[in-house]
Parts: C-alpha cells; structure tokens; sequence
C-alpha cells in the first residue's frame, strides 16, 4: 500500500486548516452560502435531506486495517454506528455535524486519509481494479498510476472549477472490473503489438447519468511515461470548451458527442503537441518511487491446493458455495483474494456498522496483511487470504453477518441511498433492493440463476449505474408516486452497453415480480452454460418485453 | 479592489469604453474596440484589453507582442475557463501583466497566481466581504502542490527529486 510521505502529510493537513478556515469564513459571512458551496462539496460535505453528509475519499478502493479502525471509530463518535460504501468506492456518513468535520478531517489526516474532491466540479477520487495486485489476468499493476494520478489531481490550480464532476478509472487486467468505459477518462493498460512495452489505452466520454454515453478511444497506445502531459491535455481542452450554460449537458462526454470523436482527438493531441512533457510528467525515479509500495508482499511459497480446504469443503456444504462464489483465484498458488458481501439478505447495500467494520479490519490483520479493498460493488475484500485460512474467516465472518454467498448474484445488488437519505433522489433505492433480495432470497435459487447483476438508482444521476445493470432499476417520480422504469442488457465490463428501457414504469411493489418474470424467461430459454447477460444478447429484447407486458396487463 | 501576491495594490490602468484612447497613458480598452485602439495608439501609450475567458488564444496570439495588460474576465467564481485561457497566454508567450477579473473568492487566489496571472480586480461586492488579510491569509494555506509546471518552484515532485539527490549524494 502507498504511504504518505511529510510532502503528502503536510498537504492533507494544510487541507484541513484550509478548510477550517472556509467554515469560519462562511460563519461570519465573508462567504456566501452559494461561495462556500463548492467549497465544501470539494470536501466532501454534502447538505442531504435529513443532516449533512461526509463522503471520505477511498483512493482505488484501499484500504489498511488501520484506517478502516478509523473509520469504524468515525462511525460510533460522529454518527449512528455505521457507514456506507459507495460505487465510487467511497465511504459516506450520514449523520455527522457540520462542527465537527474539521475534527473528523483531523482524524482521517491521523491515518492518511482524506474527503478531497469526493464532490464538486473537479476531477473525483480515482478508482481501479479491486483486484489490483492480484488478479491472474492482469498485465500490470493499476494502482501506481491511480495514486500518481490520485496526486496529481489533488487540488489542481487549473482543473478545480470545471465545468461538472470528472471520473477517472484505470484497470490493467483483461477483464474490465473498473467499469472504465463509464467514466469521462478510462485507462486500460496493454501491451504494444511491436514494441511489448506497458502502454495506456486511453477512452474519454463515459457517463452515466442523464445520457448514459460509453467512453470512446481517443489513443490506442500512450507512453505511460506522457500520462500526466496528455492527461492535462485533456483537461484544458475539457475545461476551455465543455459546455457551462446547461450542468446537464457539462460534462465531458457531451462535449465529445457534440464535437465528434476524430475532431475532439484532434483538439486534444494538438494541444498535447504544444507541451513540453519532460517539464510536465513524473520523473521515472518519482514513477518508481510509488510503484514499490505496490510491489508484491512477502506470501509464503504455498502448493496450488490445500488439503485443510478441501477437507472443509467437503463436510461444509454452505461452505463449500460461499468459497465456490465468494473467493477469487489469486496469482500467487495457495492465496484466494476472499469478497465479503455487504448484501445480507434484507439490508441496506454497501453499509457496514462500526463492528463489522472491526471485524473486517481483525480479520485483515490475522490473514490478509492487513489489507482490504472497497470494491464498486459496494462490496469488501480481503485480498491476501491462505486457502488453509478461509474456513476460520468464513465462520468469523459468519457471526458477524457477512457471510452471505451471493457475489455477482441477483442478490448481490447495487443501489445508491436514494430517497432514504438523498437530496437529489426522486424515488427509494434501498427498500427496493431488500424487497428483491428477499425474493430472491434461497440459495438453490440464486445458484441457479448464476451471474446476474441488479444495479438500481433513486434518480436519473445514476449513482447506482443502473444504466450497465444487466438489469437495471431507475426510481422517478410521476405525480407524487414513485415509478420505476426497467431496462435489460447493460453491461459494466470490457463489454460495455447500455441497458434498454422494457416498457412503463411500475410500482414500487410491482419490481420484484417484473423481475421474477424476466429470470423465467431466462431460465425457460437458455441453452447449457449459458448466463443471463449471453442470454439475452443472443435473444435481444423483444421475449423479456412481451413478459413483461403480460405483467402490466395482470397489474 | 485590486490585489497582487503582496497585497491590495493601486490601479494606474484607466477604463476606456471603447477605442478613443485620447492620451491616457495606460488604456484599458474592451476585446471588441482593440484593433482600432492600437490604431489609434500614440508612441509611448500603452495598451491592455479585457478578453472574456472563453476568448480562443488563436484570435489574440498575434497581438500579444503589443499588449502591456490582458484582463482575462470570470463571470463567476465557478468559472474555471480563466485558468486555462491564462496557462495559454503564458505559453504563448505573453510577458505583460496578467489580470483575473470578476467574483472570485480567496481561495482561487493562490490558483490564479499558479496559472500565470499577476493580480485580482474584484467587484466591489466581493471585496466588501473579502477583505484583504483573508486573500494574504488564504495563500498561507497553500503550501507545495503537486503538479508541476505552475508557479515558481515548490511542487512536491520536483522537491522529492531534490531530496532524492541529496540523499544520493550524502
């Protein structure tokens, strides 16, 4: 994990006077509310609709087990004992007092860690692969560039008042986990055909939100040692002419809708020629610096299987399906990267209470390094885990709660905090979800259905990326009632699409038989081996609309 | 109120609304009257202009050379096309005073001073409730920054170099 250094402790506490200061120059009115607004949105303090809301800066999903100790202490002083993890990998608490954050900054500054930039119109915490490190289809590590760009983006003098939020995700595996193609800058790291060196893949323009767009490539191969020229490149041509006069149409993907890809590549490579790089990027000394925090740990030389697991396995049955779901395979033999569910059947996806929060970090401490990951998922992970240690954690994990076996099941959803707690929300999320977790509940069921992932937002912002759900749950308000409009066929990976809408809006009790009805048709017509996603590419649409119809007829 | 990084400053500069210049010795005109200003300019008169942030540096590149004051406007604070447009000027060359020009608040002082501009015209109503002490104040807070290439020296990657040459050297 990275470490700060005095330069990086020294900035995060200047943040924090900075921002102490910014309270007390809006208490006295030096500040208008509508000036100290993006003030402390840059801090991460959001004004919701019950109490002030602090959303702390996760960078790529990494966590050590102290900060999440923190966290957990955060938690049970200044709020009601829990937190929530986000899709930004982020954590939110939903009730502190506008006194204390500067207090609650100082504590997060104790363990390195910070709010900066978890809103407002600037360049947001960044995020990556939550199998950085470990996954066996990675070409390269994404978390060096993630937190050089974590840095570099930090209070930058230029790109702080853009005109809307800006997302930036990187993977360097195979498999896109990142969601990179959402986001209004995705890096993907790749070999060159001819050269073999470490390149970047560069796609601007993803977003979700109310026009839902999929990134487009603007560089097939960037020298990674140019990330931080081209990166401003972008920035300035993003900041000079990204639209101002509609924060609906701000963000960086409508710009390269409306100027076109071949014409906004132009602008950004002219301006990218126009730079002096050398005086811009990273020193490779400075690029090597970060990369050895990442390197790998001291694992133990361990056989590929472990007879102790096997053992478990073989006279655990519920164990057996929680290891068969929840675990992924690790690069190095005889470790397992463990994904702890925050989807219990019935609660709020992506909260986690001061207690669990402990456990998780106890648990790190004794099988996993003392690391953990926020995954976008709302989900945990112990990324370093023995195999002959997973049968300990499984039952450890199982008193607290968290032992539920539904990774990248129908249960495990995503859902933004919606009307429960939202300013912005038009409809709930999280009754929503527990209502089709509770459907959905038996685990025969679940094993049956396989990979089907329910993403749900409580407004068009689209928090909870209902736009690349397989199927997707959009809340709105019509009339004063919540309505709920269902698409199918989105996708979050390297295959990214954007769901379509099925038909009208239902009912909020309506949902989990519109879902019901969709697995049927699922389940009725697929061939062996073939999951829900495959299914309905190979069908399209018009066999889940027809069902779905039905359902509005019965209604 | 006009502020440089020392402090509230005096502005010689007069306001002209359009391109009769007469002899003010330093005729601040608008981005529309220009041409026709520096026609009008006699020898030792000196010329700056107010452009608007969303001004292309293509259309004044040419005229830079002729330019002792560029006021670059921000019609809000959010406004953050003035950065950039100042990062371009710079670039390309342009050696005159660098103003930033609108509602901005204390705590873009230190960025506007970073992107190139020399000082801040604030409006009278931003000025009413920002007095001078909190913009001097404000730059206090801002230590070294991590990007490189804006301002003079104190960027933590340059500063991690130095120390690493030193310890190398030790």
């Amino acid at each position: 994990m990275y470490r700060y250094d005095e330069f990086d402790e020294r900035f995060v506490r200047e943040r924090v006077a900075q921002f102490s200061d910014q309270v007390a120059r809006r208490l006295d009115g030096s500040l208008t509310e509508d000036e100290f607004k993006p003030l402390r949105l840059k801090n991460g303090v959001y004004l919701q609709l019950h109490a002030y809301m602090l959303r702390i800066a996760i960078p790529y999903g990494t966590l050590s087990s102290r900060q999440l100790r923190q966290l957990a202490l955060i938690g049970e002083r200044f709020d009601r004992g829990y937190g929530h993890f986000t899709t930004r990998t982020n954590l939110q608490f939903n009730w502190p007092k506008l006194r204390d954050v500067p207090e609650i900054l100082g504590l997060l500054a104790d363990v390195e860690m910070h709010c900066i930039q978890t809103s407002g119109n600037c360049i947001r915490n960044v995020t990556a692969d939550h199998f950085a490190g470990i996954a066996r289809d990675e070409i390269e590590d994404p978390r060096p560039t993630a937190e050089l760009i974590r840095q570099w983006s930090s209070q930058h003098p230029e790109f702080s008042y853009l005109p809307r939020k800006f997302k930036i995700a990187v993977t360097g595996a195979e498999q896109d986990r990142a969601v990179i193609k959402a986001h209004d800058i995705g890096l993907r790291i790749r070999r060159h055909p001819d050269t073999h060196e470490t390149c970047y893949e560069v796609s601007v323009g993803g977003g979700l939100g109310r026009t839902p767009m999929i990134g487009k490539v603007v560089r097939d191969y960037l020298p990674k040692a140019d990330l931080l020229a081209y990166l401003e490149a972008i920035m300035r041509v993003y900041n000079l002419e990204g639209r101002r006069d509609n924060k609906y149409k701000a963000r960086v993907k409508i710009l390269v809708h409306e100027t076109g890809l071949a014409d906004f590549t132009r602008r950004v490579e002219a301006e990218f020629a126009e730079l002096d790089g050398p005086s811009i990027n990273a020193d490779p000394q400075e690029v090597a610096r970060i990369a050895a925090y990442f390197a790998p740990p001291a694992y133990r030389a361990l056989p590929e299987k472990s007879a102790a697991l096997e053992t478990a396995r073989a006279g655990n049955p519920d164990f057996a399906r929680w290891v068969e779901v929840n675990t992924t395979a690790h690069k190095q033999p005889g470790y397992a990267a463990v994904t702890i569910s925050l989807k219990p059947i019935g609660e709020a996806p992506g909260d986690a209470t001061s207690e669990q929060m402990r456990l998780v970090a106890d648990l790190a401490d004794e099988f996993s390094l003392s690391e953990i990951r926020v995954t976008h998922a709302q989900n945990l992970v112990l990324p370093h885990v023995k195999l002959s240690d997973l049968f300990s954690i499984w039952r450890r994990l199982g008193e607290a709660g968290l032992a539920s076996a539904n990774i990248g099941l129908i249960t495990d959803i995503i859902a933004c905090p919606g009307l429960d707690y939202c300013a912005l929300a038009t409809a709930r999320s999280i009754p929503i979800a527990q209502a089709i977790a509770r459907r959905f509940a038996e685990d025969a069921r679940q094993k049956q259905i396989g990979e089907l992932n329910i993403k749900i937002s409580g407004c068009i912002n689209a928090c909870g990326h209902h736009h690349v759900g397989h199927i997707g749950i959009l809340g709105l308000e019509k009339r004063g009632i919540e309505s709920y409009q269902i698409t199918l066929g989105g996708d979050a990976t390297q295959d990214a699409a954007i769901g379509e809408i099925l038909g009208p809006g239902l009912a909020a009790e309506e949902v989990p038989d519109a879902i019901e009805r969709i697995v049927e048709v699922y389940l009725e017509h697929r061939r062996a081996g073939e999951s829900f996603i495959e299914n309905v590419r190979r069908l399209g649409l018009a066999p889940f609309k027809a069902a779905f119809l039905e359902l509005d007829r019965a209604a | 109120m006009l502020l440089d990084r020392n402090g509230p400053a005096s502005d010689p500069w007069t306001h002209s609304d359009g391109a009769a210049i007469g002899n003010i010795p330093l005729a601040l005109v608008p981005w529309e009257a220009l041409p026709e200003a520096l026609a009008n300019r006699a020898p030792g008169q000196q010329i700056g202009v107010v452009v608007p942030g969303s001004l292309a540096i293509a259309e004044i590149e040419a005229l830079l050379p002729e330019l002792a004051l560029i006021a670059v406007g921000f019609p809000a604070y959010s406004d953050g096309r003035g950065f950039s447009l100042a990062r371009r000027l710079r670039r390309a060359g342009f050696a005159g005073r660098l103003r930033a020009s609108g509602p901005l608040i204390v705590d873009q002082f230190a960025y506007a001073l970073f992107c190139g501009f020399d000082e801040i015209a604030l409006p009278a109503s931003s000025a009413g409730r920002q007095p001078a002490e909190q913009w001097q104040r404000a730059l206090s807070h801002v230590g070294a920054r991590y990007q490189r290439g804006y301002g003079d020296g104190g960027n933590i990657l340059d500063q991690r170099r130095a120390k690493r040459l030193v310890q190398a050297a030790g």
